[in-house]
């Protein structure tokens, strides 16, 4: 049967057609779907661990049990998994344990575009690029095999394109894992103590030695000789960029790309007159082969930083061919960033963090959209759980000049994921930093996940819910409040309170996400403006509100250029009755009370 | 089946509908028999930002992204995102452009000016050139969100692919409830559009 499938679905589906019983992760673009599509199949225990390192030790502990196990992320999660990584490359298997690192080149939703192939050389775990859906499916198959047979963690490689997008992809029924679920003791493996691991580590050497073997046999690693002029050495979605503009070059279309097929490549080389390598990111297949002593066109003409496309390929390899180049209108168009909903529970903190002129330490989520004029309330931005220990650092490195002037900003699910230890780290180092957590009761960037903080799993159950207000107690908080980020005047009063405290403070926001679609969240009544009242002050937008617009009188029709109580006005706000849910805000903030309810 | 391939790029703001429209007509393409491939980037752009999908189709599709200047044709959900991806389309594109605004931020906040007379400025370049009251046409029917359906129904006039194709895929990616609805949605805009 023949379905239309994204590359993650595609793997959720070769992963249930090979017999994997388990399955982690942590959501994470362009890598989510894969567990909420794996979960609905059945006799797949799916989860949402709290981060990438806690999914891969779940993982290994059900491949040590003999269940063929797959892990996904995005390719920042690898970082955050590193540290068992690294040491399962020593262990091995038993059942196929199978790594999926979604990267994101371009950063279409990314704090950085880091290449994880390097990740297989350095680890020294083999890696599978599948080129589109079909692949992608039997792809982890393939995966799972190598991972038995060589006793080893495989890496499945994609990229946002792959991972994001449709082709046609041949169905098949699903079969057991050949391996056994058992108990069985073998501390010589799987205890990593340095006499143990020291014994390790040169059956890593063999066993990669034995994956080259492999990787010159392997038939994906597949040569099409065609005009013998020029030959493209590729893999992944830049085969298909490649193909699409030189249908009739030469190719070695690599499936494996760790370990490389040194023998397949020097005798594609030596049946092609020039020789390319088309790959996204780092010089990656490039370096190894000019290790090999072969002169190949790479990264000298094809850009390092972001993603491909036909039209690259096209222009880097015969740049006389057509100069295609982006025709820009003449006009210059206004942006179209993201932003926080209308009724987003964040917008109010934010513009309390902004009117305060406070530096805010930063984290991933949604909130980071509170960056965006006219909030600008973000001033750092680096990893998951990043924001805590920036404001501890700077609290440590300015001393009294940072007092009152510093504040650190983390969702639910990021300080669930990652600043739990930073926390303590105030806790235990004698800080004073205030730490507001947003509990929107999701993980709301990615697309609204279950998180521990939410009381549902990733399949739907019913679970324990983190009590957050506890947990910071029990690290030795002393100071947590919590607030309603609708009401402006208490969070602002909070927020002074608790910045000048010289000690550690907690701040909770709650409100749930607008986008939730269970009970919790009911949408109010919408908000309008009274026309006649307005006198086009501009303070509601600051806001940032969608659903809020300031226009200029002229372009207003039936709209007098007094208020009722006749002010001069140059514009008034107008509020999308169709967008506003509510939330009730800007009524907050206008001093002519021009804003209230419909039909009040 | 001719050979070579032809390039749709859906456009539009976050919320609109469009990654739906494109999944059925991805479907429906794939009902017909066609090779087909469609690339899209979900996570930022949900929230209110510009949106934009690539779909493929033809006898065999390798690139999932369409080639600078190679568009046959733009579907577009919304004015001044018509307008930002210009650049990619084929001289002698189709354009189908919802008669719709939604002011980016800076425009909301009095910055920026929303570019003026939209539909004029893509009909100067682009003579094969569609404007659709999605809207409007939805509302007849009584249900605002059919309005990327609608425009679905326009779109599929310029596609040879049979209506039962297309039905399917409506009734493929509807739950129960909804699907007669989009079905009169979009036959509204095959018949009207
Ligand atoms: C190491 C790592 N893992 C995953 C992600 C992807 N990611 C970005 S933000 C986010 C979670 C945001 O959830 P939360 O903190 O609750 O904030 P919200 O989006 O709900 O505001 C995730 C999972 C990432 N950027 N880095």
């Amino acid at each position: 049967m023949k379905e239309l499938l994204s590359g993650n679905e595609a793997i959720a589906r070769g992963a249930y057609e090979c017999g994997v019983t388990v399955a982690t992760g942590y959501p994470g673009t362009p890598s989510t779907e894969i567990l909420e599509n794996i979960v609905k199949y059945e006799g797949v225990y799916a989860e949402w661990s709290p981060n990438e390192k806690v999914a891969l030790d779940v993982a290994a502990g059900a491949s040590f049990g003999g269940a063929r196990v797959l892990v996904a992320m995005k390719h920042v999660g690898i970082n955050v998994a590193a540290d068992p990584l690294f040491t399962l490359s020593y262990t091995g298997v038993k059942g196929g344990l199978v790594i999926i690192t979604a990267d994101d080149p371009e950063l279409h939703s990314s704090q950085n575009e880091q290449d994880n192939r390097n990740y297989a050389k350095f680890a020294k775990i083999p890696m599978l690029e599948p080129s589109d859906s079909q692949e992608a499916k039997e792809f982890v198959k393939i995966a799972f095999e190598i991972s038995e047979k060589y006793d080893t963690p495989v890496f499945l490689r994609t990229t946002t394109r792959i991972s994001h997008s449709k082709s046609i992809v041949e169905i098949h029924e699903p079969k057991r894992s050949p391996i056994s679920l058992e108990l069985v003791k073998n501390p010589a493996k799987l205890v990593m103590l340095p006499a143990n691991a020291r014994k390790r580590h040169p059956i890593v050497e063999e066993r990669l030695r034995q994956l080259k073997t492999f990787a010159d046999e392997f038939s994906e690693n597949k040569v099409e000789i065609n005009n013998a002029n020029f030959g493209i050495i590729t893999s992944g979605v830049s085969y298909q960029y490649a193909k699409e503009v030189f249908p009739d070059y030469s190719y070695l279309k690599l499936g494996l790309i760790y370990p490389l097929p040194e023998k397949l490549i020097k005798e594609f080389a030596g049946k092609v007159k020039k020789l390319y390598v088309v790959e996204e990111l780092d010089p990656y297949i490039e370096e190894q082969i000019k290790a090999m002593g072969i002169k190949i066109a790479g990264k000298d003409i094809f850009p390092i930083c972001g993603e491909f496309n036909p039209s690259i390929v096209e222009n880097a390899i015969s740049p006389s061919s057509k100069q295609h180049m982006k025709e820009e209108v003449s006009l210059k168009l206004p942006p179209r960033p993201p932003n926080m909903c209308p009724g987003c529970g964040y917008r109010g903190i934010f513009y309390v963090f902004n009117k305060l002129k406070l530096f805010v330490a930063g984290d991933i989520g949604c909130y980071t959209l509170g960056f965006l004029p006219p909030l600008s309330a973000i001033d750092t931005c680096v990893s998951m759980g990043g924001s805590i220990g920036h404001a501890m650092g700077l609290d440590k490195a300015l001393g009294d000049e940072a007092i009152g002037k510093v504040i650190a900003v983390i969702g639910d699910s990021t300080f669930l994921h990652s600043g739990i230890t930073s926390l303590l780290d105030i806790v235990y180092n004698r800080g004073s930093s205030t730490v507001v957590i947003l509990d929107n009761q999701t993980t709301a960037m990615t697309g609204r996940q279950e998180h521990p903080g939410t009381g549902l799993t990733l399949k739907g159950e019913t679970a324990k819910k983190v009590d957050l207000i506890e947990l910071c107690k029990g690290l030795g908080v002393e100071h947590v409040r919590t607030v309603d980020p609708f009401d402006l005047t208490s969070v602002e009063e909070t927020v002074k309170e608790e910045i000048f405290r010289k000690e550690p403070s907690v701040i909770i926001s709650q409100a749930p996400c607008v986008l939730l679609k269970s009970q919790r969240v009911k949408p109010s009544k919408p908000f309008m403006v009274f026309n006649e009242k307005c006198n086009g002050c501009k303070a509601c937008i600051k806001l940032g509100c969608p659903a809020i617009e300031w226009k200029n009188i002229k372009d207003v029709s039936k709209t007098d250029k007094l208020t009722s109580d006749n002010k001069k006005r140059k514009g008034i706000a107008i509020i999308d009755s169709m967008l506003c849910n509510g939330c009730g805000l800007c009524q907050q903030l206008c001093k002519f009370e021009a804003i209230g309810e419909i039909n009040a | 089946m001719p050979d070579s391939n032809t390039n749709i790029l859906a456009v539009g703001v976050g919320g609109q509908g469009i990654i739906l429209a494109s999944e059925i007509l991805t479907y429906a393409l794939m009902n017909a028999g066609y090779d087909v491939k469609k690339s899209e980037v979900h996570g930022m752009s949900q929230r209110g930002g510009s949106v934009n999908t690539h779909i493929r189709f033809g006898k065999k599709v390798y690139s999932p992204v369409i080639k600078e200047r190679e568009v046959d044709i733009l579907f577009a959900f919304e004015q001044l995102e018509a307008l930002r991806y210009f650049g990619f389309l084929k001289p002698g594109a189709m354009v189908i452009l919802n008669n719709h605004t939604v002011n980016p931020p800076s425009v909301s906040l009095g910055i920026d000016e929303y570019p003026g007379d939209v539909p004029q400025t893509i009909k100067k370049r682009f003579p094969n050139f569609h404007l659709v009251n999605g809207l409007d046409l939805a509302l007849k029917i009584g249900n605002s969100r059919t309005a990327n359906i609608v425009l679905l129904g326009v779109l599929s006039k310029y596609i040879k692919v049979e209506e039962n194709s297309w039905i399917d895929a409506i009734s493929k990616v509807f739950p129960e409830k909804l699907i007669n609805i989009n079905i009169e949605a979009f036959r509204l805009g095959r018949k009207e559009g």
